[in-house]
């Protein structure tokens, strides 16, 4: 017989249930300084961040320049503070944008098997094109604003949450309470929102949690090959890009930004554990 | 097995189909005008009449999509609109350090991540296990590019031991040739370990709660015996998936890598030609990874059958 | 007894790692001799699988911890031993059969291979006479043909193959003492049976002790010498076998006892009532296991016919038992009934009016409040995110009925399956399996059905809960006037509930007829073999005495 045979319990009492772990409440407290930081910047930074000085140029950190100044003399401190808000915003497009558009083919796709062929192979084709190459075309190719990179990120990223949901669905359906929704006479528009929906959120937040991180680096490689935002709006990855071309002076151009950029995302992917930890602890596995 | 592997193979057929679908929609219908940018600001509306006929613009979508499939069937993929080349060629004479580079990755990847997933799993809980779970989640959070940096910082620029860029073929010799791809090999396996890593770990934490490792352990078998033969073999579906589906995640790496090492490959080449619009040459590089994933992809469905007698005797 | 125990637990207590440890053995003490079979038996959360556990050393790290007392096998403590020793002695000087034989082998290593891990952890033998030693120890527990069951996948074999594969592997060392946990539960009546006369004959042949856990009295009777009742992690009883069951001195083991549903058939009921509100006509229904490649590859597809010509028909206030073993087709009866599966051919009237050709939730909305369903599971049949209310009202709601009044009614009925009212605002986990149960009950009323489909919906109930569960349906039965069709594997139950039964095997009715005359006086050998195979049917639970043999 087995040791556990514990009924599954609402989501709700999981969440709450333990004291959370070091890692998490540190994770919490960088991410919530780091989107003060993004909120406030005109108040946090010292400096304009587009602001040119050529008397200063690539200064190393002083009491004023608190991580120096890059190769136009701008203040580095001001512009990576001002980055957060970019980089932010195209996490938030992106996961966001990603379920919303994924979440209802995903439902789809799980319930009705004729459009569950088709809709998959669409998913597969355009899992097959890699990445970064898709979002490299799109911004090229169109003019690199900000919706156009969260577009070029989002498409990528479609087919994870469609594969997510979709497995969620058919896990869901073997259980009898479907069975039993169905005899009671329950149309099935209305069976996927009341009983097969709610059980693909937990692990779809836990996912939208990696996709924010995830867009977050596209991001940043995407301005280091020089195909992202514009300079003229600072984001993480084009500061490092531009301190690429100085990075034998002055190393430090790539590593505050990059320090930043990685403490942000390690909090986020740390929270995403720990939500997945409490929320759904059966998945595990990971898609990037 | 032979119809299992056929359905697999016919599978392949609308993925490779929706993938043409892709590029060719994102080549056509991304605002802006391929034939300006062919012709450049300069170019008078006749000319720019000319080169839309020439390239089959004027014909409906659909027209233009069959005999642009039909172009590709036969092998044609073009000539490069900058330097006049065929594109394949042009592929080719980059391709190798590309692929050099992605196995040398590959292979850090296995020989690294797949005793520390099975370790971690078998000391769940312990003091390993954290260790590859904080090694894994860094290994998420930092930009391949910083990791490329740093590799070069400290093991290239202060400790010399290796060169700060560059590439040599294998035919210059193994040596030089490891030499120089380690480096760029392990910045860009980085991701991947924290992948594989991670997967191996959460696929055989699943698989030791199983009943037959139970019975394996009441057989009075040793440790190693009962993660190397029993659980490691049943959790490797799942670690097969997300090496195959990482792979994409690896061209991404790998464009990066290239740029961070000055390395000749596909990935400097796919940049340069985003940047120049160079139609032909994105399309077939698109579509040349995107078949190289759907191909390694069918590889690992077949490799399943290996590992799972169940799916071989299908 | 003058020889020494090859087991004996002393003051056993094992608690949970967690910081607030719960108690799971409290203190259990036990002796096994030599060629004695002990019966751990009770219902579940008694303890008795985490005993075997212990004594083979195999308790989950970091989970649960032994925290007192001693477990010696031939005088030498496990608790106490090496890692290194427990390994040497698992395997060679005891040995575990579990209850899941289908996920008990490793699907991905042929059979030869789990077998040969088995000598070379133990002895110094070398290959060839391993392989000999292997193919011994297949023949010896009479599994066809050794060479080619040696080079077979665990997934090319059955259920009963398999345990026998297990119990070749446990007893090729010929070890002092054999830990069963329950290794029959999952498999069929006749299948049990030989599985349990393997066991006997094995033990006999080697002297080994036996320690056999299980929560089936019937089996009991039928293997154990000795008997331990076991309840919250102790021993409430303990004795021989016939002596316990025949005058339990606790008040725990006379309900168990009770419990138990007796073999002979209830008397039946008068017909009264010429309404038939069920019939099927010659229904049949056939899975096409054919895919697209093989037919382009012009292979013959294979199809499986779950369904086979079955007719029958159900009047207001009976109940009819469709009785079978696994792949009989019972529970796809019971599917194409509720239209949840389509049936290949036939009729399936529901008050008259064919439901078989009828498509879609609108449609079938009149043949979804007539027919409603309990299902086996009741920790799935529930959805755990959904208020109690909220499950019950679903199907009132669907048909047009007001919230307010569907809420009213559904507190009513709560009550009549003898739950409180303010069950309505808790959700599933907070409620036992029992009381889940009875909540689908509830929820199948709320539609004033006027059949019932209950498919194995006691089996995953402890036996005493069981009792109740089918008390309340009866209840329910008489009070609503409701026909009931019962699937089920179990005798014991179908001979209690039932006023007619349906003997099926491999989709196609063997026999049928009135409950009291199949279950009494078979005609068919199958349905003989049937009865034959139900554990204990020697024995009689009432009267606490063994029923003599008919001369």
């Amino acid at each position: 017989m087995s040791l556990t045979t514990s009924a599954p319990e609402s989501p709700r009492r999981r969440l709450m249930d333990a004291p959370p772990h070091w890692t998490t409440v540190l994770a919490s407290v960088v991410l919530i300084a780091i989107v003060l930081m993004a909120l406030f910047a005109p108040v946090i930074a010292n400096f304009e961040p587009t602001s040119l000085n050529a008397m200063k140029r690539l200064k190393p950190a002083d009491a004023t320049y608190w991580m120096g100044t890059d190769s136009y003399g701008r203040d580095l401190f001001s512009r990576v503070v001002y980055g957060a808000r970019v980089s932010l915003m195209v996490g938030a497009g992106v996961a966001l944008g990603s379920i919303v558009i994924g979440l209802p083919l995903g439902l789809l796709a799980g319930w009705f098997r004729g459009l569950d062929a088709v809709l998959m192979r669409m998913m597969d084709g355009l899992m097959a094109i890699p990445g970064i190459l898709l979002a490299i075309a799109i911004v090229a190719l169109t003019n690199a604003g900000l919706t156009t990179v969260v577009i070029a990120i989002m498409l990528p990223e479609i087919p994870q949450v469609v594969r997510l949901v979709r497995s969620r669905v058919l896990a869901t359906r073997s259980e009898t309470f479907v069975d039993a929704a169905v005899l009671l006479g329950t149309a099935p528009l209305r069976l996927i929102w009341r009983h097969l929906l709610p059980s693909t959120l937990a692990p779809l937040i836990v996912q939208g949690t990696y996709i924010y991180a995830a867009a977050i680096l596209t991001e940043a490689a995407l301005s280091f090959l020089g195909v992202g935002i514009g300079t003229e709006t600072p984001s993480w990855g084009n500061i490092m890009a531009e301190g690429r071309l100085y990075f034998a002076m002055n190393p430090w151009l790539v590593f505050w930004p990059a320090i930043v950029l990685s403490l942000c995302i390690l909090s986020i992917n740390l929270l995403g554990d720990a939500l997945r930890d409490r929320l759904d602890p059966k998945m595990k596995g990971r898609s990037a | 097995m032979l119809s299992y592997f056929l359905r697999r193979l016919l599978m392949a057929i609308p993925v490779m189909f929706f993938v043409a679908v892709f590029v060719f929609l994102l080549l056509r219908l991304t605002p802006g005008d391929p034939a300006q940018a062919i012709a450049g600001d300069q170019a008078t509306p006749a000319q720019l009449q000319q080169i839309r006929e020439s390239l089959g613009l004027n014909e409906p979508l659909s027209v233009q999509f069959v005999t642009w499939i039909g172009r590709m069937a036969h092998g044609d993929f073009g000539v490069s609109l900058i330097s006049q080349q065929p594109v394949l060629k042009m592929i080719g004479q980059r391709i190798g350090p590309t692929v050099a580079l992605a196995l040398v990755a590959m292979g850090l990847t296995v020989l690294i991540s797949l005793p520390m997933g099975v370790l971690a799993a078998w000391r769940h809980g312990g003091l390993t296990d954290r260790a590859v779970m904080a090694f894994s989640v860094i290994g998420f959070s930092v930009p391949v590019f910083v990791i490329g940096y740093v590799l070069i910082g400290v093991f290239a620029v202060n400790l010399k031991w290796f060169p700060v860029q560059g590439y040599k073929p294998l035919a210059d010799g193994i040596g030089p040739f490891a030499h120089r791809i380690f480096l760029p090999g392990l910045a860009l396996a980085s991701i991947y370990i924290a992948l594989v890593s991670r997967m191996t770990r959460a696929s055989m934490l699943e698989v030791l709660r199983e009943d037959y490792v139970r019975t394996a352990r009441a057989k009075g078998l040793p440790e190693i015996v009962v993660l190397f033969r029993h659980a490691l073999r049943n959790a490797a579906i799942p670690i097969l998936t997300v090496v195959g589906t990482g792979f994409a995640m690896m061209i991404s790496g790998v464009v990066v890598t290239e740029t961070v090492f000055n390395i000749p490959g596909l990935g400097r080449l796919v940049v340069d030609a985003v940047l120049a619009r160079d139609y032909p040459l994105i399309q077939a590089i698109i579509l040349l990874t995107a078949g190289t994933y759907v191909l390694i992809n069918l590889l690992i469905d077949l490799s399943y059958a290996l590992t799972d007698p169940r799916i071989r005797f299908q | 007894m003058s020889v020494d125990p090859v087991l004996s637990v002393r003051n056993l207590k094992v608690a949970t790692a967690a910081r607030r440890p719960a108690e799971i053995l409290k203190g259990i003490s036990f002796d096994i001799h030599p060629g004695e079979t002990l019966c751990l038996v009770g219902e579940s959360g008694s303890g008795k699988s985490v005993t075997s556990l212990v004594t083979m050393g195999l308790l989950p790290r970091g989970e649960l911890e032994v925290t007192a007392g001693e477990a010696r096998l031939n005088g030498e403590d496990i608790v106490a031993a090496t890692p290194a020793r427990t390994r040497a002695l698992r395997g060679a000087d005891m040995a575990m059969i579990f209850q899941e034989p289908m996920t008990a082998l490793n699907p991905v290593l042929t059979i030869g291979l789990q077998m040969d891990e088995v000598f070379r952890a133990h002895r110094a033998m070398r290959a060839p006479d391993r392989k000999a030693a292997a193919l011994e120890a297949f023949a010896s527990v009479g599994l066809p043909s050794p060479a080619r069951i040696h080079d077979s996948y665990p997934h090319q074999l059955s259920g009963g193959q398999r345990q026998r594969v297990m119990i070749a592997m446990a007893l090729a060392l010929k070890p002092k003492l054999l830990i069963a946990d329950e290794p029959t539960t999952a498999l069929d009546v006749t299948t049990q049976k030989q599985i349990l006369e393997l066991i006997r004959r094995l033990q006999e042949e080697q002297n080994t002790a036996v320690l056999f856990i299980t929560h089936d009295m019937g089996v009991v009777v039928d293997i154990a010498d000795r008997v331990c009742v076991m309840r919250n992690g102790e021993i409430v009883e303990t004795g021989e076998v016939e002596k316990v069951l025949s005058a339990p001195r606790q008040q725990y083991t006379r309900d168990l006892l009770a419990a138990v549903p007796a073999l002979t058939p209830r008397p039946a009921r008068a017909p009264h009532s010429q309404d038939r509100v069920l019939e099927l006509i010659e229904v049949n229904k056939v899975f096409s296991l054919q895919s697209a490649i093989s037919r382009l590859l012009g292979r013959e597809g294979h199809s499986v016919h779950a369904v086979n010509n079955v007719s029958f028909r159900l009047e207001r206030g009976r109940t009819l038992g469709i009785v079978g073993e696994s792949g009989s087709g019972k529970s796809t009866v019971a599917r194409c009934v509720l239209r949840l599966e389509d049936p290949s051919s036939g009729a399936i009237l529901v008050n008259g009016h064919d439901i078989a050709p009828l498509q879609g939730q609108r449609a079938l909305a009149e043949a979804r409040r007539a027919v409603q369903m309990i299902f086996q599971d009741p920790n799935r049949s529930l959805n755990p995110r959904l208020r109690i209310g909220e499950s019950l009202i679903e199907g009132p709601m669907n048909a047009g009925e007001a919230r307010v009044a569907a809420l009213a009614r559904a507190g009513d009925l709560l009550e009549v399956v003898r739950l409180p009212r303010d069950s309505l605002d808790r959700y599933p986990h907070q409620f036992s399996g029992g009381q889940r149960q009875r909540i689908a009950i509830a929820r199948a009323l709320m539609m004033s059905p006027d059949v019932i489909v209950a498919d194995e919906a006691v089996s995953a109930l402890d036996v005493s809960v069981q009792a109740q569960v089918l008390d309340l349906l009866a209840e329910v039965q008489q009070r609503q006037n409701l026909a009931v069709l019962f699937i089920t594997h179990d005798l014991r139950v179908a001979a209690q509930i039932c006023d007619d039964v349906m003997v099926m095997r491999r989709g196609e009715v063997v026999e049928f007829g009135p409950a009291g005359d199949i279950l009494a006086r078979p005609q068919h050998d199958y349905t003989r073999a049937l009865i034959e195979a139900a554990p204990g049917r020697d024995w009689d639970f009432a009267q606490g005495r063994r029923i003599p043999e008919p001369a």
